[in-house]
């Protein structure tokens, strides 16, 4: 009983949250509505059962990639209204949802049949997040490692991306002005 | 009783809108966000999936995930910033050189 209103509460807040992300002008309120669905979605793993992948999404989406985009956001200017040329907005949302629909056809179809089988089955009794671990670090270690050099990397490529020149400004190329200020000489 | 469909269902729907985002939004930080909406929705998915087959491979797959996601918005939000010190907008169309 406390799954369904859980979960009918749960569902109809977040689609409506990530509308207001898909839709809204602003982007603080696109930000702050999807901070709030990634919380909810949180709540739909916490019934799910999966405990360790419910506190994941809230340190890593909530916590870390909202803290990041609040961050770049002090680069834009946030409070400005995102002015946008539409196309046919009827003619999107009709490829749109089609499309989505066909993706998740192909993507159901195999759970429809019965090829489907526990590989790693979860242990009566276990915490979900020491399963978790057993399996992770077992079965899933080389995944894990690369995932581990991969935001490595991405650390790297962030830092040095939006670090470069932090305090001169990356439009004026001022060896090009001193290259025409050169050229003026000449003549 | 909840079963397997309605989140199924649910994720769907919701990654439908983040495709209608994707397709529908100029702004690039917007399409990020769009973006993140339609990660998410696989991870419903996924979690709902392991869950009715009690199974863990779904639960990995949507760390691995998340993991992805975590990377993506570091080196994509570097570009944005770049980006906007380059060009002074987030606008898809400001930003198309080629004509065509």
């Amino acid at each position: 009983m406390y799954e369904v209103v859980a979960f009918y509460l749960f569902s109809v807040l977040i689609i409506g949250l990530f509308l207001v992300t898909v839709m809204s002008k602003n982007v603080l309120y696109a930000m702050t509505s999807l901070a709030a669905g990634m919380v909810l979605i949180s709540g739909f793993f916490f019934i799910l059962g999966a405990d360790f992948l419910g506190v994941v999404q809230l340190i890593v989406y909530v916590g870390a990639i909202m803290a990041l985009y609040s961050f770049a956001m002090m680069f834009f200017d946030a409070t400005k209204d995102i002015k946008e040329k539409n196309t046919s907005s009827a003619l999107v949302f009709v490829l749109g949802g089609l499309s989505a629909l066909v993706l998740v056809l192909m993507f159901a179809a195999p759970i429809h049949s019965d090829a489907i089988q526990a590989l790693y089955p979860m242990h009566e009794g276990v915490g979900n997040a020491q399963d978790v671990g057993i399996v992770l670090f077992t079965k899933y270690l080389v995944p894990f490692e690369v995932a581990a050099v991969m935001l490595l990397v991405a650390m790297i490529a962030g830092i040095i991306l939006a670090g470069k020149k932090m305090d001169d400004s990356l439009t004026e190329d001022l060896s090009a002005d001193d290259e025409i200020l050169v050229q003026k000489d000449e003549k | 009783m909840i079963g397997l469909s309605h989140y199924l269902i649910v994720s769907a729907i919701i990654f439908s809108i983040g495709l209608v985002g994707v397709l529908r939004r100029r702004n690039l930080l917007m399409l990020f966000f769009a973006t993140e909406v339609m990660l998410n929705a696989v991870n419903i998915a996924f979690a709902a999936i392991s869950h009715y087959y009690n199974d863990l491979t779904g639960q990995m797959f949507a760390f691995f995930i998340i993991a992805i996601a975590a990377s993506e918005v570091a080196v994509g939000l570097g570009l944005l910033i770049v980006l906007y010190k380059k060009y002074g907008s987030l606008d898809l169309d400001d930003l198309a050189s080629m004509k065509g």
